[in-house]
C-alpha cells in the first residue's frame, strides 16, 4: 500500500528524456535478417553436402555473435566477463564435436560390423 | 548495538564488497551465469541430436523421391513443409522462417525496451515491452500449431512394411522417420518453447512493474536489462536450434 500512496510526489524526470539511439540496434537487426535470408538461399539453392552444412553452420555464429555481442551488450563488458562466458562455451563445442564423431563412429560400427 | 548501524553502510573497502571486478552488478552477473548453466542444457539436447543423427543412416537417394522411413533420417525440409491456410501445398521451411524473423523483431523491441530504461524513458520501456510480449506470445501460438500439425501428421502418413500406415508422432511412433526424431523434436522445441513461455510471464511482471512506476522510482530500469538478457538468450537458442534441427 505504502508504494501507492504517494503519487503526488511520484519520482519524475527533471528535464528532457535524451533522444533515443537506434541507430546501431536497426543496423543489427538488417544484419541479423540478412545472415537468415542468406541461410534460406542456400537451403534452397545449393545441395545437402558437407560444404552447405559449415556455411549454415558459420552463418549461425555470426548470428550468434551479433546477439550476443550487440543485444546482449557482452562486447562492451569487461574482458574477464567476456571470457568467464566464452571459454565454457568453447569446451562445449569441443564436446559436440566429439561426441558427433562418436555417433558415426558407433553407426560405422553397428553397420559395418557384421559384413 | 553497533553492529546493525555498520550492516546498513554499505560496505566500501576493496575486501569487504566494495569492489564489483567484473563491472556488473551482481543481479546481471547472476544473470549471465544463468544463461551460462542453461546453454549447457540446450547444448547437451543438441550434442543428443548430433549424436543420434550421426548413428543413423542418412537418405542418400534424389531428394525429389524422398520418402517418409524409419530406415533413415527425414530430411528436415520434407517434414517441416506445411503452412496455415494452405494445406497440401509444399512450402519447405516457411512456416519456421516466419517465426524466426518474429523472434529475431522482438529481440530488437526488447533491445529498444532497454534502450529506453537507459534513458528513463518509461512510455517508450511500456511501447516496447509491449510489443515484446506480443511477438513472444505470436511465436508461441505459431509453435503450438507447428506441433499439433507434428502430432497430427500428413495425409500420406508412412507406409510401414505390414502394409498399415502410420500418421503423425508422439513419443513412440513417428511417421517421419525414426522415432528417436520425433523425440528429440519434441524435447528440443518443447525445451524452447517452455523457455519463450517463462519469459513472455517474466515480461508481464516487469510491464506490470513498468506502468506502475517501480523501476522509475528506484530510478534505474536494471530489471528491464536484466529480463531482456534472458529474452535474448531466448533467441540466442533458437537461431542454433533452427540451424541444427530445421537447416543441416
Amino acid at each position: 500500500m505504502a508504494m501507492h500512496s504517494d503519487h503526488s510526489h511520484d519520482f519524475t524526470q527533471t528535464g528532457e528524456i535524451p533522444k533515443a539511439q537506434t541507430k546501431a540496434i536497426w543496423r543489427t537487426f538488417m544484419i541479423l535478417v540478412g545472415l537468415t535470408a542468406l541461410e534460406f538461399v542456400f537451403a534452397f539453392f545449393m545441395e545437402a553436402s558437407t560444404l552447405r552444412n559449415s556455411i549454415f553452420i558459420v552463418l549461425t555464429i555470426f548470428k550468434a555473435f551479433y546477439i550476443v555481442a550487440e543485444f546482449m551488450h557482452l562486447k562492451h563488458e569487461t574482458k574477464a566477463l567476456i571470457w568467464a562466458i566464452l571459454i565454457p562455451m568453447a569446451l562445449v563445442i569441443w564436446l559436440m564435436v566429439a561426441l558427433i564423431s562418436e555417433g558415426s563412429y558407433y553407426f560405422d560400427s553397428v553397420t559395418n560390423y557384421f559384413k | 548495538m553497533s553492529t546493525s548501524t555498520t550492516l546498513e553502510a554499505p560496505n566500501s573497502g576493496t575486501w569487504d564488497g566494495g569492489n564489483e571486478p567484473l563491472k556488473a552488478s551482481y543481479g546481471k552477473l547472476m544473470m549471465w551465469f544463468f544463461l551460462l548453466s542453461d546453454a549447457f542444457t540446450f547444448g547437451s539436447f543438441l550434442i543428443v541430436y548430433g549424436l543420434s543423427r550421426h548413428k543413423h543412416l542418412p537418405y542418400t537417394g534424389e531428394a525429389d523421391a524422398f520418402t517418409f522411413s524409419t530406415q533413415w533420417w527425414p530430411i528436415p525440409e520434407k517434414v517441416f513443409n506445411a503452412f496455415p491456410g494452405f494445406h497440401g501445398v509444399d512450402l519447405p521451411l516457411a512456416f519456421v522462417a516466419l517465426m524466426t524473423m518474429i523472434l529475431i523483431l522482438s529481440s530488437v523491441t526488447m533491445v529498444l525496451s532497454v534502450e529506453a530504461g537507459h534513458r528513463m524513458d518509461k512510455e517508450a520501456v511500456q511501447k516496447w515491452l509491449l510489443w515484446t510480449i506480443l511477438f513472444g506470445s505470436i511465436f508461441l501460438g505459431c509453435q503450438a500449431w507447428e506441433w499439433s500439425h507434428f502430432i497430427t501428421g500428413t495425409e500420406e502418413g508412412m507406409l510401414l512394411a505390414d502394409g498399415t500406415r502410420v500418421f503423425g508422432a508422439n513419443l513412440t511412433i513417428n511417421q517421419y522417420g525414426p522415432p528417436l526424431f520425433a523425440d528429440l523434436f519434441f524435447f528440443i522445441t518443447g525445451f524452447h518453447g517452455t523457455h519463450v513461455l517463462s519469459g513472455v510471464v517474466l515480461l508481464i511482471m516487469i510491464f506490470i512493474n513498468t506502468v506502475n512506476g517501480v523501476y522509475q522510482k528506484r530510478g534505474h530500469y536494471e530489471m528491464v536489462e536484466k529480463v531482456g538478457l534472458y529474452w535474448h538468450f531466448v533467441d540466442l537458442v533458437w537461431v542454433f536450434v533452427f540451424t541444427f534441427f530445421y537447416l543441416i
